[in-house]
């Protein structure tokens, strides 16, 4: 029973999921199953808090290493939480304004390192080190020359060149791994739908 | 054989044709500026839609603006949208199933309603079949039942041939190494939800990783982007330990939730490869942006790095900032080539055939597109692929 149950469970959803897919009438039963996630998902954000909460005051009580950060984290919890429930989370309001000046320019200043993870990851691919790596960086260079001006100014054939690499060679490569990656999601799919991949239940047999 | 039966339901859906539409109501204008006006039941959906096309008549002058107006059941025309002449249509939903609705036109000339256009009608009914995916249904029962077939050959003990893939070779080394070294070993699940099916492909791997640190010994670190991606990584790993018999090994605490924010996560993730260093890293589910910031720092703490993801354009950050990448359906592959079990090896094999499918598809149709151009016959038979793998 330990198994079966979600088994049936994955089996009855699973198969409504792909039904509503290809059987119209079936999409209210499809849409209310997605509903129940929702609101599941909904539910499960108090145990993120529960748990983000308990691991950083474990850590504070018991010293343990790094615990000087963990206050700073329960601290912008607090306020976030504190400010939304009693101003509200319209435009304007301390609540924004803390999202707006604070949170915003966090997250824009890890995406902006990007920048630098990029050249240096660049910098190791882009290394001759074999015929196959060198076609990359010959490609690479003519792809990044073709979307700037000075690309056509040395030559006006390069940005049609840039173009033909990223629309034909790259296209093709892209489309092949999704059409790989779909064929791999639908035999997932199935396994645990009928159930053949248990693993995840701890009834690998 | 029996699992099979599971997949006839879905060919009994290819032979049953279409649901009778609602109708098709058509008037011609008479002396209004509308040249003919339809209505018929939107088609594959489940009900409560009424498509309404017009067209405008040639030389006479086009209202301002006008109206369109719905018969009601209580018997009155009320207003459900102002359109613009040209636009020529409209779709009202949230309608009745099998209840007769009445449209009619009320064109605006200098803000004055004139006489409205003669009223069609039409009834909204659900479809039991979606019309634009009888060849996707086709396509796919016939690869479901390619793939049961080979799980069915593995349970039997046929011989499966899997080609060595260097990241899965890779999982115990790394673990191995970890434990060498005496420090963790980290898992990321990617930033989506459990709705997303390269995170569920990653539990399933994170169950067979959790098995390898529980026998070695070594912490296992999963933090996590959502809140219910937590709690069933904490289920499966609880499970690993349990089956390798080291349910005292396992940390719940060590698997936890970080945040939603995309970045936010990026950089306490950052925060742990630093402080904690990890000396096996596995990035296996959906990234986007997030990718390359996170393989980057792990390279710079020294760890050994397996990443894995079907997101196209992620693939070459991690190819170039980590040790061994699962490309597309490698990751998907991960848990049957891990398991070594034979009706999961069946599976992949099953998918392989699956794409040897596709690739003929894909070079019949090219062939046939081309060959077309100059001899008739060979259209029909690219209309014919392009058929069964469009999808609407």
């Amino acid at each position: 029973m330990r198994l079966a149950i979600p088994l049936m469970i994955t089996f009855v959803a699973g198969m409504i999921m792909i039904l509503q897919f290809f059987v119209p009438a079936t999409q209210p039963m499809g849409d209310s199953l997605q509903e129940w996630y929702m609101i599941v998902a909904s539910a499960a954000i108090f145990l993120g808090a529960v748990n983000l909460i308990q691991v950083h005051t474990h850590k504070i009580r018991f010293k343990l290493k790094n615990w000087k950060y963990s206050p700073v984290t329960l601290i912008g919890f607090a306020v976030m939480i504190i400010t939304g429930l009693v101003f509200g989370i319209e435009a304007d309001l301390p609540f924004d304004y803390l999202f707006q000046q604070m949170v915003a320019p966090m997250a824009a200043t890890m995406f902006s390192l990007l920048a630098f993870f990029v050249a240096s990851a660049a910098f190791r691919a882009f290394r001759a080190s074999n015929w196959r790596a060198t076609l990359l960086l010959i490609s690479a260079f003519v792809v990044m020359l073709g979307r700037v001006p000075i690309g056509s100014m040395i030559w006006n054939k390069i940005p049609l060149i840039s173009e033909w690499i990223m629309q034909y060679p790259n296209m093709a490569g892209q489309r092949a791994v999704m059409i790989g990656a779909a064929m791999g999601m639908v035999a997932t799919s199935l396994r645990m739908i009928f159930g053949v991949e248990r693993s995840y239940l701890g009834g690998a047999d | 054989m029996r699992k099979m039966l599971f997949v006839l339901p879905l060919l009994v859906f290819t032979a049953v044709m279409f649901a009778q539409s609602g109708g098709l109501a058509s008037v011609d204008g008479g002396g209004c500026f509308i040249q003919s006006l339809t209505a018929e039941d939107a088609p594959n959906d489940a009900g409560g839609g009424i498509d309404l096309t017009w067209t405008v008549a040639a030389g006479t002058a086009l209202p301002d603006s006008m109206i369109l107006e719905r018969f009601d059941h209580d018997g009155i025309w009320s207003p459900i949208s102002t359109l613009a002449p040209a636009s020529g249509r409209k779709t009202d939903v949230g309608l009745d199933n099998d209840q007769e609705y009445s449209y009619r036109i009320v064109p605006f000339y200098n803000g004055a309603g004139e006489e409205p256009c003669e009223a069609v009608t039409a009834v909204p009914q659900k479809q039991w079949i979606h019309t634009g995916r009888i060849g996707m249904l086709v396509t796919l029962t016939l690869i479901s039942l390619v793939i049961f077939y080979y799980i069915e050959h593995g349970k039997r003990g046929g011989k499966i041939y899997i080609r060595r893939i260097a990241g899965l070779t890779a999982v115990e080394d790394a673990v191995g190494r970890a434990t060498e070294m005496g420090r963790p070993v980290m898992y990321i699940p990617g930033i989506m939800d459990m709705d997303d099916i390269q995170t569920i492909a990653s539990m399933v791997i994170l169950g067979r990783v959790a098995m390898k640190t529980a026998e070695y010994g070594s912490p296992l670190l999963v933090p996590t982007c959502r809140s219910v991606v937590m709690s069933v990584a904490q289920e499966i790993v609880k499970e690993s330990y349990l089956q390798v018999g080291r349910p005292d090994a396992y940390q719940r605490e060590s698997i936890n939730y970080i945040t939603d924010d995309q970045f936010g996560y990026a950089a306490g993730v950052d925060g742990i490869m630093v402080r904690q260093r990890p000396a096996a890293i596995f990035m296996l589910g959906t990234f986007y942006a997030e990718s390359l910031i996170l393989a980057e720092t792990g390279r710079s703490v020294g760890a050994i790095q397996i990443a894995g993801t079907a997101m196209p354009s992620q693939i070459p950050f991690f190819i170039a900032a980590c040790d061994y990448t699962l490309i597309g359906e490698e990751l998907f592959a991960a848990s049957a080539y891990l398991s070594r079990e034979p009706k999961l090896l069946g599976s992949l094999r099953g998918q392989d055939i699956a794409k040897l499918f596709f690739m003929i598809v894909i070079v019949l149709g090219v062939l046939t597109a081309t060959v077309g151009e100059a001899w008739e016959p060979a259209t029909k038979v690219a209309d014919f692929l392009k058929t069964i793998t469009r999808v609407e």
